[in-house]
Parts: C-alpha cells; structure tokens; sequence
C-alpha cells in the first residue's frame, strides 16, 4: 500500500463522516416533523432551520461517492452495482426528500402541504437507516467474486446486525436533528417538546450503541483482529453520548449538540478503521476486495491530493462562513 | 444472457440511462440559463435602482429555484449510476472519468449550493452588491459544474492523455491537463452553454407570453422588460450554437466520420475534391440493408457545411464501415456492428439544426416587438403569444435531440475506439433489479415533471408579487451568551 492509497481511505471517511455529522441532523429534522412538530408554523420553523443548509450539506454525499469514483473506483464499482437495490432506494429517497422542502412550500392545501410532510420524514428516516445498512454489511461481509461482483441474496443485505446498524444510524440521526434544533428554537412549547423527546432518547440511544457494539462482537471481526482499537472507539461513542445527554440536561445545548456529532463521526471513523486495510469484507476472508487493488493510479491520485487538499479548506471556509450568516435562531409563527 | 421481452439487461441500462440522463438534462441547461437571466436582471436593479427588475428577479427566481432543486436530486443519480448500473466500465475508465466527476462536485457542485443558499435567503441580510455577486457565483458555478462533466463526456467522444494498464485491465491517466484540453471539450463546452441561454431565456418568454394572454393589461410593462432581456440573452445563444456547432461538425468527419455520415444520411461518398456534394431536407434509410432508399436533395450546400466551399466531398457508411473493420477487428473482433440508428440520428440532427433557425427567428421578433420605440401593443396579436408560450419546449427538444446525436453516434463504443458499451455494463444487476428501477424512476420523473410544470405555472398565475411565509429572529444559538445561558440554568 502507498501513503497516497492509505490518504485516501482516510479522506473519503472524513467526506462520509462530514456528511452522517452535517446531513444527520437534517434527516433528523425531517423526521422531527412528524416526530416533534404538531403544527404547520412549527414545520414551517424546523424546516426553515435547515432551508440554507441541507442542499450544500447533501453535497458531502456527493463528495464522498465522486472521491470513491475517482480515488477508488474498483470499491466505488463493487460497491455501487453490489448494493444497486438498497442504492435505487436511497436514491429515491434523496429525490422525494430532496423535493418535498419546496412542494410542500407551494402547495395550496393543508391536505398536500401535509403529504410532503409525511414523504419528507418518511425519506428521512429510510434514507440515513439504509446507509446503516449498507455500511453494516460491508463490515460484515458479503459474497464477491474474483471480479469483485457481488452476488448477494435477501439475508445478506438485510439480517440482526445491519438492522442494527440501520436503526442505530437513524436514531442517531434523530436525536442528532433534535439537538439541532433545540439550539435553533429558543422557547416555548416546540422546544419545551424537544427537550422533553431528548431526555428519554438518550437512554434509548445508549442500548443502541451497546446493541451495536455487541452485533460488531458477534458479526465482524473487529474484536479479532483490532480489539484495543475497537473497545476504545467504542468507549469514546458511548462516553461522548453520555456528555451529550449531561450537557444537554444542564441546558448547555451547544456542548450537547457538538458531542453527540462527534459520536457520530467517531461510528464512522470506527467502522472504517475496523474495515481497513480492506474496502468491502468477504464473507470468505480471502475474497475481500483490499485498498492496495482498488485505488486508481498513482498518478490520478497524485492529482486529486492536489485539488481537494487545495479546494477542501475553501469549501469548508465558506460553508462555515454560510452557517455564521443564518445562525439565528428560527421563531415559530403564531 | 437473460433475456426476456426481447429486451437484454444491456437494453435494460441502456434505456435507464438515457431516461435519467436526458430527464436531468432538461433541469440544468434550464438552471444554468434562468440563473444567467436572473443574474442580469438582479444587474440591472443594482445599476438602475429600478424596484420593477428586483420584482423580475425575484419571480423569476422562483421559477429558478424549482428548477435548481429538481436538477440537483436527478444529478445525484448521475453519479450514482456509472457505478450501479455500469461497474465494468467504472473500473475501466474510473482513473479518468472520476477524476472529472469528483472534481465537480468539490469545486463547483459545493460553490453552486451554498451560494445558492445565501442568494435564496440572503435578501434581507446583505447589501445589493453582496448580495448580486451571489447568484453570480451560483451561475457561474453551474457552469462550472457542466464543464467537468463535459470533459468527462469529451473523454468519451475523443479519449486523449491514457494508457492501458494491464495489470488491472483499465486505461489510467497519464496527462491530467488534457482533460481540459480536449478539443472536443471546447467543442462541446460552449456549444452547450449557449443551449442554456436559450433554454432559459425562451422559459422566460413562453411565461411571460402565457401571462400576457391570461390577463393582457396586468403587469404588461414587467413582462415587457422580462421579454426584452430574454430576447437579447436568446439572440446571443442563438449566434453562439450557431457558431459552435458549424465548428463541431467540421472536427466531427475526422474524429467520428460514422455519427458525421449518419447526421447527414450518407450511404455512399458524396463530391470529390472538385466537386460538389448535396445535402438532403429529408431522407429514408432502410434499417436493414442501410441503404438511403429516398432523399430530396439540394445541390452544393453538403459541401458548403462540410467545408465552408463549393466543393469537397464526405464519406458515406458503406465505406467507413469497411475502414473501422479494417482498423478495430484485432481488437473487438469480426462480429462487431458499426452502423449506427441512421434514422434516428439524422431526424434527431435536424430536429435540432432545424430549431436553431427558429430560435433566431424568433427572438429577433420578439427583440424587435419590445423595443422601446415600437409602438406595438403585443397584447394584441395572441396567436403571436401562443406561438412563443409553446417555443418554450422547444429548446429542450432541441437539446434532446442534440444529445441523441452525440451519444447514439458514438455506438458500439463507450469509450470511443477503447470500450465497447457490451462490456461497461454491471454483470451482477439482475433484469428483475433494472426493471424495477427503470419503472420507478420513469414513475418519480413523471411526478416531477407534472408537478414542476404545473407549479411553475402556479408561480406564473400568483404572478410578481406573490408574498412568501417564513419568519425568523434574530437570536445567535453560537454567540458567547448562548454557551453561557446554559450554566445559569
């Protein structure tokens, strides 16, 4: 393996934890509105909370799969024509929720406006719970060829640890969203409701994370061959989650928010550490597709270094900038 | 293979990528040309402090930001699909094409949705002058944006700066730089950019024309102006397409002597070096002996398009049929099929020739109708307004038609002259897996495009001064007060 190889494995973690720890929270949001909101003006608020946001947030995702593309196209190939139907359905997913923000700003009656309510918390609970269990899977193992062609069945997308996997990525999510907007709506009843929903998911969250950390035990081979590593991701999850939780019921919701996005990048970074130094896990060990054969060529990769280390810091600089600008907080009409 | 229905997993991917591609496709050159639109009249509310072209901006803004939203969720099935649906051909040029498709998304993709953001939300935040550079940005970001993808694409057309690797059977860069200097690149670059003015200018138009006939008296002035910066913004993509495509078909007979045969239904050679060819109106080719059975032909004006003279001949199917057997068959066999859907091709090529003449046409009369001496009342002459309310298809049926030509035209290959399209596609997507995608996806495409029309419509009927519903605060969640709120509690 090269360094550039190793530097892009690591960049495109870092472009998908970008996207769980930015996107999360707007997937939060979305199923805030028909798991918090109870009125239009207050959907109305959670949605204008993200309205700036969510599209240069979902650019992370196409980052993340142009960086797999370019860096890694053998995984990117493998992975994408492996997992087409999960893929399809994400896609769709992205398309209606993507959507749903502005119809249902333009529709005329409270019956459609609700309809593309209801599409867009359904799209944003399915579409961060079908990552999980794309990125449960490709951890546990799936069948490839030499080719590096999957040919899976039912029980191989979808089985205890990848449900796992989804159902933990979406309730991270979720609670993720809540704190957001919890920072992002200062008073009164809507917040008073958050606050409430967040204390009793913390719990919630914590048997998940051990539901999670038990199904790396019995499904993967974190334990075997990265045990020091995997116990210490594991206990920075939890520990940050228990912050978030203290933090968040002292009322110091920034502290609150910004620790619990750090457990979600510390579950991607985890994921992908126990998955090096191979791409996509076989469910016979030697049939993992390895980094060392899935990257482009030196060359290619030598460019791209290049251009993303020089346009990353600008695109994060002005992101950050464009947060600044809308950092206000959203008031719910009367 | 699995057949059923007569239809391959092949035809199966074929046709999904056609439909998502062509379905995205009318949402950016819409997108890039409407932001242009909309850039100029914001322009022109920041140079003349007229309050009637911040009202244009903003209704026409409206139109804008649908469009932008619909092109940005079908653009990420863009990229998802190369791997999805055609595994083998991502591993095959991924060295390249990725490249291309990654830097779009990190330089421009990102630039294009934030600003877009700051633009959308920003009106009462910044000054005018901050606040113009943003829709700016976003347009040209957007453009941009189309210029990586079409490098990507002119990699596909004219594959120049690669070699093959071996050892992982795939061709890999060798010369960065030329991606961008493709001369098929800036062939296609321009030529598509000014199919974006078009697009966007004739939406523009065909709008205001429908305004115009449902109420004639109310807002005539703002359509008016409307009309009056689409008319010159069509003009000058009309001039550019007309420039860049004569410039294209003149490094198509070199590059893709087959697609150049087949837009202009020739079967056998044609003229000589001293001698004149004919160009045909209209003509039959026989799909199965691909014989031209019928054609009405005009003297002279093949050679006059083909090499700016009166004389000077091209080549027809039959005999470059023969030369690229000559020159592939070591290397994709005896059994490969170079004749390409003639029919298609040649229709699709004029359909799309045939739509720039009216796109001059017409918006040299509506430039002439809006003027500020004409004393013409327009609301007059409805047939007129019916007219351009329907031009406004037309530049998406000529883009379309466009695209068929390239794309069809480049057949057997994927890569031209290195992958063939047999070999690009994902081995392991079953036919049940395609099947039901392609009839989502058709389902979610019509869904959108009903609903984009019938709220663009919608945006039209509330006309300039509808009012929008979201209110805010002005609290700061981040500011040292905030970290401090929380230990009082």
């Amino acid at each position: 393996m090269t360094d550039f190889q190793i530097l892009w494995f690591v960049l495109i973690a870092v472009l998908f934890a970008g996207f769980f720890f930015l996107e999360g929270f707007d997937f939060g949001i979305g199923m805030a509105l028909k798991g918090v909101a109870k009125t239009e003006h207050e959907e109305d608020a959670l949605i204008a909370s993200i309205g700036p946001h969510w599209d240069g947030n979902e650019v992370w995702l196409i980052t993340a799969g142009g960086a797999m593309f370019a860096a890694m196209p053998f995984w990117y190939a493998s992975l994408f024509s492996g997992f087409y139907l999960i893929l399809f359905a994400i896609l769709l997913g992205l398309i209606y929720r993507g959507v749903s923000f502005e119809f249902r700003e333009q529709m005329k009656t409270a019956k459609y406006r609700n309809l593309w309510t209801t599409i867009s918390a359904v799209t944003s609970f399915f579409v961060p719970f079908l990552f999980g269990v794309l990125f449960a899977d490709v951890v546990q193992g799936m069948p490839l060829d030499k080719a590096g062609d999957m040919s899976a069945t039912f029980f191989d997308y979808f089985n205890v640890f990848s449900i796992i996997g989804g159902v933990a990525v979406a309730l991270l999510s979720y609670v993720h969203g809540l704190n957001y907007l919890r920072l992002k709506v200062e008073t009164g009843v809507l917040h008073d409701r958050v606050q409430t929903q967040i204390k009793v998911l913390y719990p919630v969250l914590l048997v998940g994370e051990v539901a999670f950390a038990a199904g790396l035990f019995l499904f993967t081979d974190f334990f075997a061959k990265k045990p020091l590593i995997t116990v210490a991701f594991l206990a920075v999850i939890v520990l940050l989650t228990v912050i978030a939780w203290l933090t968040g019921l002292k009322r110091r919701n920034v502290w609150s928010f910004i620790t619990l996005g750090l457990a979600i990048i510390a579950v991607v970074l985890l994921l992908f550490t126990g998955l090096f130094p191979r791409v996509i896990v076989g469910d016979v060990p030697s049939m993992s597709l390895l980094l060392k054969n899935a990257t482009s060529s030196a060359y290619t990769l030598k460019w791209m270094t290049i251009i993303s280390l020089t346009a990353l810091p600008i695109v994060l600089a002005y992101q950050i900038w464009s947060f600044y600008i809308f950092r206000q907080r959203i008031v719910v009409k009367k | 293979m699995d057949l059923t229905m007569g239809l391959s997993i092949l035809d199966l991917a074929r046709v999904q990528f056609a439909m998502t591609t062509v379905f995205h496709f009318f949402f950016v050159p819409l997108s890039i040309g409407l932001g242009l639109v909309v850039a100029i009249m914001e322009t022109m509310y920041v140079i003349k402090k007229d309050e009637q072209y911040k009202r244009m901006t903003k209704f026409w803004g409206k139109i804008f930001l649908l469009s932008f939203a619909v092109g940005v969720v079908t653009g990420i099935v863009q990229e998802f699909q190369f791997g999805m649906n055609w595994s083998r051909y991502s591993r095959y040029v991924g060295d390249i094409f990725g490249p291309a498709l990654a830097v779009e998304a990190l330089v421009a993709f990102f630039m294009e949705s934030t600003f877009l953001g700051l633009w959308m939300f920003g009106w009462e935040r910044f000054n005018k002058g901050l606040h113009l550079a943003f829709i700016w940005i976003t347009t040209i970001g957007s453009a941009f944006s189309s210029l990586w993808i079409l490098a990507a694409n002119s990699f596909m057309q004219n594959p120049i700066g690669f070699k093959v690797d071996h050892k992982f059977d795939r061709a890999v860069l060798v010369d960065f730089p030329a991606l961008l200097q493709n001369h098929q690149l800036w062939l296609e670059f321009p030529h598509v950019i000014f199919g974006t003015f078009l697009a966007g200018s004739f939406v523009v138009m065909g709008v205001s024309a429908w305004s115009l006939l449902r109420k004639p008296t109310h807002e005539l002035d703002f359509f008016k102006k409307s009309i009056k910066i689409a008319a010159i913004v069509a003009l000058v993509g009309t001039a550019g397409i007309g420039l860049t495509g004569d410039r294209h078909s003149l490094y198509l007979q070199d590059d893709q002597p087959m697609k150049f045969a087949a837009t202009e239904g020739l079967d056998k050679n044609v003229g000589g070096k001293n001698e004149s060819a004919p160009w045909s109106v209209v003509a039959y080719t026989n799909p199965k002996t691909h014989e031209v059975e019928w054609s009405l032909d005009v003297p002279y004006v093949l050679s006059i398009l083909a090499h700016h003279s009166l004389v000077g001949g091209s080549q027809g199917w039959t005999e470059i049929n023969k030369e690229l057997h000559e020159k592939y068959d070591l290397k994709f066999g005896k059994d490969m099929n170079y004749y390409l859907p003639n029919n298609t091709i040649y229709y699709a090529f004029r359909i799309m020739a045939m739509s720039a003449g009216a796109f001059g046409l017409l918006s040299v009369v509506a430039l002439w109708a809006v003027r500020k001496k004409s004393k013409l009342d327009i609301t007059k002459y409805k047939w007129a307004l019916w007219i351009f309310g329907l031009a406004m298809y037309l530049p998406f049926v000529a883009i379309t038609a466009g695209w068929l030509v390239t794309e069809l035209g480049r057949a057997p290959w994927v890569v031209y002259g290195v992958l063939t399209i047999a070999d690009a596609v994902s081995p392991n997507v079953s036919f049940a897996s395609l099947l039901t995608s392609n009839i989502l996806y058709f389902l979610t495409f019509a869904v959108l495009g009903g609903l984009m029309v019938m709220l663009s419509r919608r945006v039209m009927i509330a006309g300039p001064d509808s009012e929008e519903r979201v209110a805010e605060e002005l609290v700061d969640p981040f500011s040292a007060k905030a970290f401090e709120a929380g230990k009082e509690a």
